[in-house]
């Protein structure tokens, strides 16, 4: 009886919490807002500025000068190679991470399926850079795979891997394969494979199954592994630095070099700039397609 | 399963045409699947595997070469400890034990804040109603998104004009540092932590809460006896994954670091760069040790808890 009274007057005991949620925000809301926000919107306002003599880094008149210059020989190239790298890399993660992904979640023992994916989670938990180092010793001149190959008598002499785009599109796969297939493995564990066998009965070979209901179903999965392998891969830096040498270069690259010794600041802010704008186009995008995935799917009379 | 199999239409057994162009192109299809399937997991592991594991096993070879495999040694880790690093002369074991020094403290401090201030907002944005709550919840998403490089140079730029600023108003000689570097790390682990207790927060049944009140006890009591308890998993699995976040960050802390607080990877990169010999093979492996042993404390603690990560 007393247990019901106090539930009904409950409302009441809420309204300050409501207030404290507040209260709780404001520390995050604060560190958020003077150490991200801020030093983001610095960038945005210095990209718009000149950049000056003797030490000053950025001085008046307002321009916008530096879009332009980044937008221009020879700047934009590095954006379109940086653009064609990360979608080459989102697609070969893609062809690698879709049918290893499948392979883990069809591990017949929960065991099975856990030892497979922590095997791919492992490495991705270990450091970066010792991860990119590992690939520059294995394309090494004297490094393994030339030894092999050279052994086999496929080549005559060390082919030069380090420091070409083909490196820096390596180690981009390697480092963010995992990426791609987390959220894969998610989609299709929760794949009815029933559909395969119903749609089989029907008159569909593997391939029409696969590609008019296994990936339709597990569309989301592969839509937000592309998004998680592309946004890094273009905002990339270490893999080019150790990998590309000057011939991998790639956005990061050009940002960093625009702020270490003679750069120029506000170049590189503009630089900045448009990489996050390309950014976040992916992520509308991202957001636009998994919203139509899920609204084609939900149409489906199927599950 | 019966109801399936109602629901699977079958065509009446004389419907079907054998068309055996067809049968056989489908068995090819079948087949080619299968080759796929098989092969697929094999080089892919491999490739996964095959860097990290050689780099370890060369760090153990007895020749100065990773072409091929000479013996064992532990050589290269002897001089890794005695101030031989190859041809590289700026390389002293002091200076990588105090930054591996610095990485440590720089974790710790960064884990303590970044856990506090996370599972608070987390704790806010789960139970709590306020106006520019939705907003707040897409601002926590960026520090994730937005590439850690433009993170990097906005603070550089952030700290430089702040430094300057105050340099010059008060006479000081403020600069670059511990702070700096803490102060970054903060920012974006305050989100990792967030995503990862609010996820636990929501998993939680509030009718708890709701009990523990209607029996008397304050919001405060209800926190700790009640919330924190049942979040304590998550609590733990976000500042772990903080602290290690913060121990491998490289792009962030190469721009904010001073003169004097190098971290391992700021360390690391410099000898990485430039070659490639069995002493940084050395130095990997012990790093890659050490993340080993970090995430084998992670799972030893979470348990099954560890795989949602």
């Amino acid at each position: 009886m007393t247990l019901e009274m106090r539930s009904a007057g409950r409302p009441g005991i809420y309204k300050g919490e409501k207030r404290r949620g507040l209260a709780l925000a404001l520390p995050a809301m604060l560190w958020l807002g003077l150490f991200f926000i801020l030093p983001l919107l610095i960038v945005l306002v210095i990209s718009f500025l000149t950049r000056g003599t003797r030490g000053v880094q950025f001085t008046t008149p307002v321009t916008i000068e530096n879009y332009i210059d980044i937008l221009s020989f020879p700047y934009v190239d590095v954006f379109w190679e940086s653009i064609g790298i990360a979608a080459l890399t989102t697609v070969i993660c893609l062809i690698i991470g879709y049918p290893l992904a499948f392979f883990i979640a069809t591990r017949k023992s929960r065991i099975m399926q856990n030892l497979t994916l922590f095997l791919v989670i492992l490495p991705f938990w270990t450091n970066f850079l010792v991860r990119t180092y590992a690939i520059k010793v294995m394309l090494g001149a004297d490094g393994p795979l030339n030894t092999t190959l050279m052994n086999l008598g496929l080549i005559q002499e060390p082919l030069q891997l380090v420091n070409t785009q083909l490196a820096v599109l390596l180690g981009l796969t390697y480092s963010y394969l995992p990426f791609m297939v987390l959220p894969i493995y998610a989609s299709v564990e929760r794949f009815e494979f029933r559909l395969v066998e119903a749609a089989n009965d029907l008159g569909a070979n593997d391939l029409r199954a696969f590609l008019r209901v296994v990936l339709p179903l597990t569309l989301p999965g592969v839509i937000a592994g592309s998004i998680l392998v592309l946004i890094p891969t273009i905002g990339a830096y270490i893999t080019p630095d150790i990998l590309g040498g000057t011939q991998g270069l790639m956005i990061g690259n050009l940002i960093t070099t625009q702020f270490r010794g003679t750069g120029n600041w506000p170049r590189g802010s503009a630089a900045s700039m448009v990489m996050m704008l390309l950014v976040m186009l992916a992520l509308i995008g991202y957001v636009m397609m998994s919203a139509r995935a899920a609204l084609t799917n939900r149409r489906r009379p199927v599950e | 399963m019966e109801q399936t199999a109602a629901l699977t239409p079958r065509p009446a057994p004389g419907a079907i045409e054998f068309n055996q162009g067809k049968i056989a192109r489908d068995m090819l299809i079948r087949r080619i699947g299968k080759i796929g399937l098989a092969f697929n997991p094999i080089f892919a592991y491999f490739f996964l595997w095959a860097p990290i594991l050689l780099l370890v096993l060369f760090s153990f070879n007895d020749s100065r070469t990773v072409a091929t495999w000479r013996g064992f040694t532990l050589q290269w880790y002897a001089n890794v400890f005695n101030n031989v690093v190859g041809t590289e002369a700026r390389f002293s074991t002091n200076l990588m034990l105090q930054s591996f020094g610095n990485s440590i403290v720089v974790g710790i401090v960064a884990t303590i804040l970044a856990t506090t201030i996370g599972t608070m907002v987390a704790l806010s944005l789960a139970r709590g109603n306020f106006p520019g709550k939705r907003l707040l919840d897409g601002l926590l998403f960026l520090p994730v998104v937005i590439p850690e490089i433009t993170q990097g140079i906005s603070l550089l730029i952030f700290f430089n004009v702040v430094l300057d600023f105050v340099n010059q108003t008060f006479g000081t000689t403020a600069q670059l540092g511990f702070g700096s570097i803490i102060i970054g790390h903060v920012a974006f682990n305050v989100s990792y932590v967030a995503i990862v207790v609010r996820a636990r927060l929501s998993d939680m049944n509030p009718k708890l809460e709701e009990a523990a009140r209607d029996l008397g006890a304050n919001e405060w009591r209800t926190f700790w006896r009640v919330t924190f308890p049942l979040i304590v998993p998550g609590v733990i699995a976000g500042s772990l994954l903080a602290f290690t976040l913060s121990l491998d960050d490289f792009v962030i802390t190469f721009f904010v670091s001073g003169v004097g607080t190098t971290t391992l990877p700021v360390f690391v990169y410099g000898l990485l760069k430039l070659s490639v010999t069995p002493e940084i093979n050395a130095i990997s492996t012990l790093i890659l040790l050490l993340s080993t042993l970090l995430i084998g404390t992670a799972m030893l603690l979470l348990g099954r808890d560890a795989v949602k990560l």
